[in-house]
């Protein structure tokens, strides 16, 4: 994708100058030092940094969570910064679709229950729709069959697309994943990385916060955290296809 | 997020943790299961009360010797307690209005003797009148004549115990003579059995003799130790009082101003009073059934804030995926509500089971009243809002951050 391609494309996520700063005691810790940038719809950034770099700092602004001590962050146009708890909460309902590390299922639920829980607290939804929705959602990430399967019962990938299909569910401008591969082996993870990869290919916008280098290989754009500004963000002008290494990992042996 | 799916969660929440439900229920179904128990029990004895004073005559009026000064006070000299003469009686028979009948009353207990049986009982000395009075009726025989009094017959006539107690082989008692100290007695007569009343007292242990007979030849007196009437009706009671205080007054020489040198009492009174009574067990033992529904509510209010705690994760998911403070606050006051309701319809169920229950086994008259379970009701329903309000806005205004970070 091209500087000038990336330029007519719609503006998702706009952060200007964002800076948070946290009371710690009698001390003043800048947690964000003034984190600048746009995320234009369809693209899969993803954001690093070690752990203190504030990655989880900027993930919370984004995903509209916390707002920050001063600077302005858009979420598809609109200001987030003088919102109210319940107006963010609104949006979240409405523009994001949060993936977490440890999947954060409903304990006891099954698949469809715990993919129609967003709609729940979207009183325009009936709940046919909720129901047909959560059902296309869980099909998108492979697990048509798994409908009625309770938390408990599935793996720690099944969980993982469960969160994912609860994610895509509201129809999100934006996807907000945190370290979503950070509790699976290896294999796993590239599986749910292909899942990404295909929801990128459709348009989706997805921007996954992690510390492990390897994954800006799968996106198409990477932005560096460090000490609360952001060192590094360029565009992955060629992006690897996570089917591929999947395949060349080596077929797990049945003992 | 709408009422339905809110219960529904509620449902799911309570049904994960059945027992430890059902333990927090407990305080609650105890508390209601009492206050309908307790109330059941005194609406009861009350009733049974006023039905066995009523069964004594409703419209009974009571003249006693003396000035009642009052529970505790003195009763005065003995000149005082022999106010009442027979001439008032008769004064009364002629003039009082608004009576339908009256009595005097003496009475003397003791000893009667039968053959090798006896038997301690009462004798009192009464007109035929007192029959009405008391509603009594005669089995077996008939009741003394105006021509026994007059000549101050030794007749009597017995109650069922008194004659169970003289003539256990079964004899008709009617006929033979029975002797009070050294007095005999021809009985002629066996008064209807009515058993026990609610004072525990047993009202066919008594003999009945003319009052002269009571007072010459057993007691040796020439005053009244009462006079008993009843009213035409229930509403004349307060007018044939005023009407007999008049007369008395009058026959007495009382002065304007001065104090009566009798008492007269009516049933109504006597209702009153046991009401009163029972009023106050009554709101005694509601005082200490609405203390353990408290305590119920403390441990729905403790169970609560565990929950919060324990499904703090599961607060911050729903926050992150776009529940607000209230939708949470609803989720939480929902599942306490539906606690102390649930626990309520227990205990009402417990309740009215144990008070059935206490009718069933220990004979106690029981009332269930529909009131007491819908009050019940509406003091769960407050119960679950008022003790699950802390701990549910606790959860509402939990910062989703540090909920989606709790372990």
């Amino acid at each position: 994708m091209s500087q000038s391609e990336q330029a007519r494309r719609k503006v998702v996520i706009e952060l200007q100058n964002v800076k948070r700063n946290f009371q710690v005691g009698d001390e003043t810790v800048h947690a964000l030092r003034g984190v600048s940038f746009k995320i234009h719809e369809g693209e899969f950034v993803t954001i690093m940094g070690t752990s203190g770099s504030g990655k989880s700092t900027l993930l919370n602004q984004l995903g509209c969570l916390d707002t920050p001590t001063s600077g302005e962050y858009l979420l598809d146009g609109v200001s987030v910064r003088r919102m109210r708890r319940r107006e963010r909460a609104v949006l979240r309902n409405r523009k994001i679709g949060f993936v977490f590390q440890n999947y954060n299922l409903l304990p006891k639920t099954t698949a469809v229950e715990n993919v129609e829980l967003p709609l729940m607290y979207n009183a325009a939804v009936s709940a046919a729709q909720r129901r047909e929705r959560s059902i296309k959602a869980l099909q998108m990430v492979g697990l048509g069959d798994r409908l009625y399967h309770k938390s408990n019962q599935m793996s720690g990938g099944q969980m993982q697309r469960v969160a994912i299909a609860r994610a895509l569910v509201n129809d999100p401008a934006v996807i907000l994943a945190d370290e979503a591969t950070g509790n699976l082996d290896t294999r796993t993870s590239f599986e749910i990385l292909v899942l990404f990869q295909q929801l990128h290919r459709a348009g989706r916008t997805i921007i996954f916060v992690t510390h492990n280098p390897e994954l800006a290989l799968y996106s198409s754009r990477n932005i560096v955290l460090r000490d609360g500004q952001i060192k590094e963000d360029v565009l992955n002008p060629q992006v690897q296809s996570a089917a591929e290494a999947l395949a060349q990992l080596p077929v797990p042996v049945d003992d | 997020m709408n009422v339905i799916n809110l219960f529904k969660i509620a449902l799911r929440a309570i049904a994960a943790n059945k027992l430890r439900s059902f333990l927090t229920m407990l305080g609650i179904i105890i508390g209601v299961a009492s206050v309908i128990a307790m109330l059941a029990i005194g609406q009861g004895s009350k009733q049974s009360i006023q039905a066995n004073i009523a069964e004594m005559g409703s419209n009974m009026i009571m003249i006693r010797p003396g000035q009642d000064k009052g529970p505790g006070g003195a009763r005065g000299d003995a000149s005082e307690m022999q106010s009442l003469k027979l001439k008032d009686y008769e004064t009364l028979c002629e003039q009082a209005k608004y009576l339908a009948a009256i009595s005097p009353s003496v009475s003397a207990s003791g000893q009667f003797i039968y053959g090798n049986n006896n038997t301690p009982s009462t004798v009192y000395g009464i007109s035929p009148d007192y029959m009405e009075i008391r509603r009594l009726k005669v089995e077996d025989g008939e009741m003394f004549t105006e021509d026994d009094i007059k000549t101050s017959a030794k007749v009597c006539l017995i109650g069922k115990t008194v004659a169970d107690n003289l003539f256990p082989d079964g004899q008709d008692p009617v006929g033979r003579v029975i002797r009070y100290k050294s007095i005999p007695l021809r009985v002629i007569g066996v008064i209807k059995a009515k058993g026990y009343n609610s004072f525990g007292m047993d009202q066919d242990d008594m003999v009945l003799a003319p009052y002269t007979t009571v007072m010459k030849r057993i007691l040796s007196i020439t005053y009244l130790q009462g006079i008993n009437a009843s009213a035409l009706t229930e509403d004349m009671t307060d007018q044939a009082i005023d009407d007999i205080s008049e007369l008395l007054r009058q026959n007495h020489k009382i002065k304007e101003g001065d104090e009566d040198d009798f008492t007269i009492r009516s049933q109504q009174e006597m209702m009153q009073m046991m009401n009163s009574t029972s009023d106050t067990m009554t709101i005694l033992l509601l005082v200490v059934a609405c203390i353990s529904l408290v305590v119920g509510g403390i441990g729905i209010m403790n169970i609560m804030y565990v929950s919060v705690t324990e499904r703090t994760k599961e607060i911050g998911l729903r926050m992150s995926v776009g529940a607000r403070g209230i939708d949470i606050l609803n989720q939480f006051l929902i599942e306490s509500v539906l606690l102390s309701v649930t626990g309520g319809l227990i205990g009402v169920l417990v309740g009215v089971g144990v008070a059935l229950g206490i009718n069933v086994f220990a004979h106690w008259p029981i009332q269930i009243q529909p009131w007491s379970v819908l009050l019940s009701f509406a003091v769960c329903s407050a119960t679950g809002i008022f003790f699950g309000w802390y701990p549910a806005k606790k959860a509402a205004s939990l910062d989703p951050i540090e909920a989606l970070r709790y372990e």
